[in-house]
């Protein structure tokens, strides 16, 4: 039976449950509704998700558990030359003979019979049904293809009749327990809370295992690479070895890539802060409702370009930009048009980065700038104070905290960004000062790192998850540093 | 000798309270928020050195010609004032009024205590400061000692004058709002029911400090509480949906009213 036909029946035992559940909570309130602890409808959904609850995790955990339980039999059952062959190849007779099953329901009996007689016409008997094969296959895979095909239709029997059982008994049981007295809302709502709590945790748990992850792969890269020279190291010098050599293990020093994304995360700042800032302040203590509502959607709507369109943007517009002006520059100075800042720099990737983070700045910052009181501002405004007096003493003193923990915030997403990195900023790790030369960022490396053909066990590929680590762990430090000073601030009004 | 200076003293005082001397004047004052209009033609005659109550229901409008009086209603969005409003011979909107010098000049409390997250010495140095009333720090510390005096505070902060002005009490942090508002040397201060958020004890300290400073202030008070202004007050206006109903000597206004509806709201049969 088919897992949509098999989720509409126990959609309907549920719809029945609850016409049932809810006509039977009816009668026993005898025409008068306070008769009941909770409203007929509650009673309705209690015997719909007594229903359907139960007999969908146990589809879901069939699902789940089946295909694994019949191939682990299937290849129980492989011959005794086949089992001695590499778990690859393995693999690989395995994926064929699923083939094979999956063309079987398409044949005839007597097509059946000739593919069990005579394994050698099997590809074209099978190419016909519309399953190609790779190769021809061997005998012993006809048969347990046709064994892997029993077991399937066997298993889907078996989990329509349980799950379909299940859903039935849930609704009758839940059905049988239905009285005036019983807490059918307070159970309903259980259940809700129940999901909302699944939801949350889902977040919280991706995370954890995220880290997690992180955390063994990193380890097999400090297995081979000692932390200190990791963490210490001023060279970057992977030295991709040529696969399958051994020994040559190149330096994995951290230092001068933290010092580029520092950098390049400080060039950024220094272009988003006095925006984002002075237009937080006009937003939200100058413009007018009007322009407000019109012009803060749309600095929102800066927020929402991809970065890698301000990659494009640094890398096609913005760098070359600046490489010929500083041509013109030096020409006019010196005569010689030599320009001075390189299309990829420090300054490009800082510049678009900041760009990027303008947006998040201002909005951050208006928000809190409004939530300081109105009393402060009429208190200042009623003393005599211009506007702009009391902007400066008043309003941004005391959003100050708050204003910090936005900054704090904005500083690890420049730390954290990508792709603007990756297309303006260079591949070179070095560790220099000149703000017009190339540097590069433990984003970009960890790119270079993962992209192309590499197997997972060289140190020069666990390191990506190394250094994933490490600005894992500074942007959630700078996190919940700001999320404290935003707190901490918050109290204060109350 | 010195019992009849201080005579002579009050006596001058007397005198001064006798004649009347009116500091502001409002005609015909309308207040629209937006398409909503809030004040119907108000004419009061505020009296130099004397406390003006206003009273009436929620929503009467008493707070509205309040902000009036400094152009705090200017802060509000979509707010508009017609009429006229004289201190001391000049009208107050007109354009050549600098607002900034008129708030300097008509101080305002307000009605929940709004103390700046500084220390009670920068609450205090603050308006003396923008206004640049105080050359050396020495005249600021004079300034600010003089003021928390006239609050009544000063005995209870001046070993803590650096500490945060919102660590104080409600009824503290009240009267540090008023020294903060006297260290302008205002010539009217407006108190917007300054006393609703505070406790009975810290109240009666507020409504004595205010019969204290009427000696060298013009006062406007808007309260809720009746007995508050039978209290505090020499004069109160009454008012309603926004008119001005009635104003009166506290005195007849609260004994003997002239208009029916004011008897009615003192006597509590609506509001």
């Amino acid at each position: 039976m088919s897992m949509s036909l098999l989720l509409l029946i126990v959609a309907a035992i549920g719809v029945a449950g609850y016409l049932a559940g809810s006509w039977r909570a009816r009668g026993l309130a005898g025409g008068k509704l306070s008769n009941l602890h909770s409203r007929p409808g509650y009673y309705g959904s209690f015997v719909a998700i007594c229903a359907m609850i139960p007999a969908l995790l146990l589809l879901l955990a069939w699902s789940i558990a089946s295909p694994i339980y019949i191939q682990s039999t299937i290849r129980a059952g492989f011959p005794e030359s086949v089992k001695m062959q590499p778990e690859a190849t393995q693999n690989l007779s395995y994926n064929m003979i699923s083939a094979i099953a999956r063309g079987l329901p398409r044949m005839t009996q007597e097509e059946r019979r000739a593919l069990a007689e005579d394994g050698a016409s099997a590809r074209t008997l099978l190419a016909a049904k519309g399953v190609p094969l790779a190769s021809e296959p061997e005998p012993y895979m006809v048969q347990s293809a046709q064994d892997l095909d029993r077991a399937t239709v066997a298993s889907s029997l078996w989990r329509a009749v349980l799950v379909i059982a299940a859903a039935a008994a849930g609704a009758f049981l839940s059905f049988r327990l239905i009285a005036p007295r019983l807490r059918a809302r307070n159970r309903v709502e259980g259940v809700m809370l129940g999901g909302l709590v699944a939801a949350s945790s889902i977040a919280i748990l991706t995370t954890v295992g995220i880290v997690a992850s992180m955390l063994t792969e990193a380890a097999h890269f400090f297995n081979s690479v000692p932390a200190w020279e990791f963490f210490f190291g001023t060279v970057w010098d992977p030295r991709f070895a040529a696969a399958g050599a051994t020994g040559s293990s190149g330096q994995f020093g951290l230092v001068p890539l933290l010092a580029g994304t520092l950098y390049i995360g400080f060039v950024a700042m220094l272009v988003a802060v006095p925006v984002g800032l002075f237009a937080a302040v006009y937003m939200s203590e100058y413009a007018s409702r009007g322009f407000r509502s019109v012009v803060k959607p749309l600095l929102e709507v800066l927020a929402g370009i991809p970065t890698i369109v301000y990659g494009f943007f640094a890398m096609a517009t913005v760098g070359p930009f600046l490489r010929d002006i500083s041509a013109q520059i030096s020409g006019l100075a010196t005569g010689n048009y030599a320009s001075f800042i390189q299309a990829q720099s420090v300054l490009t990737a800082g510049f678009v980065m900041g760009i990027m983070l303008i947006p998040y700045v201002s909005s951050l910052s208006d928000d809190i700038i409004t939530a300081v009181p109105r009393a402060l501002r009429d208190g200042s405004l009623g003393l005599g104070a211009t506007r702009s007096e009391t902007i400066k003493k008043v309003v941004l003193p005391a959003a100050l905290p708050g204003i910090v923990g936005a900054l704090l915030m904005t500083a690890s997403r420049a730390i954290g960004e990508t792709m603007i990195v990756v297309l303006a900023a260079g591949v070179a790790a070095r560790m220099q000062l000149n703000p017009f030369e190339p540097m590069t960022t433990v984003t970009v490396k960890i790119v270079n790192q993962l992209t192309g053909d590499l197997e997972f066990t060289s140190p020069q590929t666990l390191v990506a998850f190394a250094l994933g680590i490490t600005l894992f762990v500074i942007t959630l430090c700078l996190n919940i540093y700001a999320l404290y000073i935003v707190r901490k601030y918050r109290e204060q009004y109350e | 000798m010195n019992i009849m200076s201080e005579t002579a003293a009050e006596k001058v005082l007397e005198k001064k309270m006798n004649e009347i001397s009116y500091k502001m004047i409002g005609e015909a004052v309308s207040v629209y928020y937006g398409d909503k209009r809030a004040l119907y033609d108000v004419g009061l005659k505020v009296r130099e050195n004397t406390v003006t109550a206003l009273i009436g229901p929620s929503g009467c409008g008493k707070s509205t010609f309040l902000r009036t009086l400094n152009r705090m209603n200017d802060t509000i969005e979509g707010c508009r004032v017609t009429g006229r409003i004289v201190l001391d011979g000049d009208d107050i909107y007109d354009p050549s009024i600098d607002v900034v010098e008129l708030r300097a000049r008509v101080g305002m409390v307000f009605q929940k205590p709004n103390p700046f997250p500084k220390s009670i010495y920068e609450n205090v140095s603050y308006g003396p400061r923008i206004h640049g009333l105080a050359r050396t720090k020495a005249d600021m510390d004079a300034v600010v000692e003089t003021s928390l005096q006239r609050a009544g505070l000063w005995n209870e902060v001046k070993d803590r004058l650096h500490e945060s002005g919102t660590g104080l009490s409600g009824g503290q942090q009240q009267r540090l709002c008023i020294a903060r508002a006297v260290a302008v040397s205002p010539e009217v201060i407006l108190m917007d029911e300054p006393c609703s958020a505070l406790d009975p004890i810290a109240t009666a300290k507020i409504e004595e400090l205010i019969h204290e400073l009427r000696a060298n202030f013009t006062i406007v008070i808007v309260t809720h509480s009746m007995q508050q202004a039978a209290r505090v007050s020499q004069r109160t206006a009454m008012f309603h949906l926004g008119n001005l109903v009635e104003e009166n000597d506290t005195d007849k206004m609260f004994t003997n009213p002239d208009d029916q509806r004011t008897q009615d709201y003192i006597m509590g049969r609506f509001g």
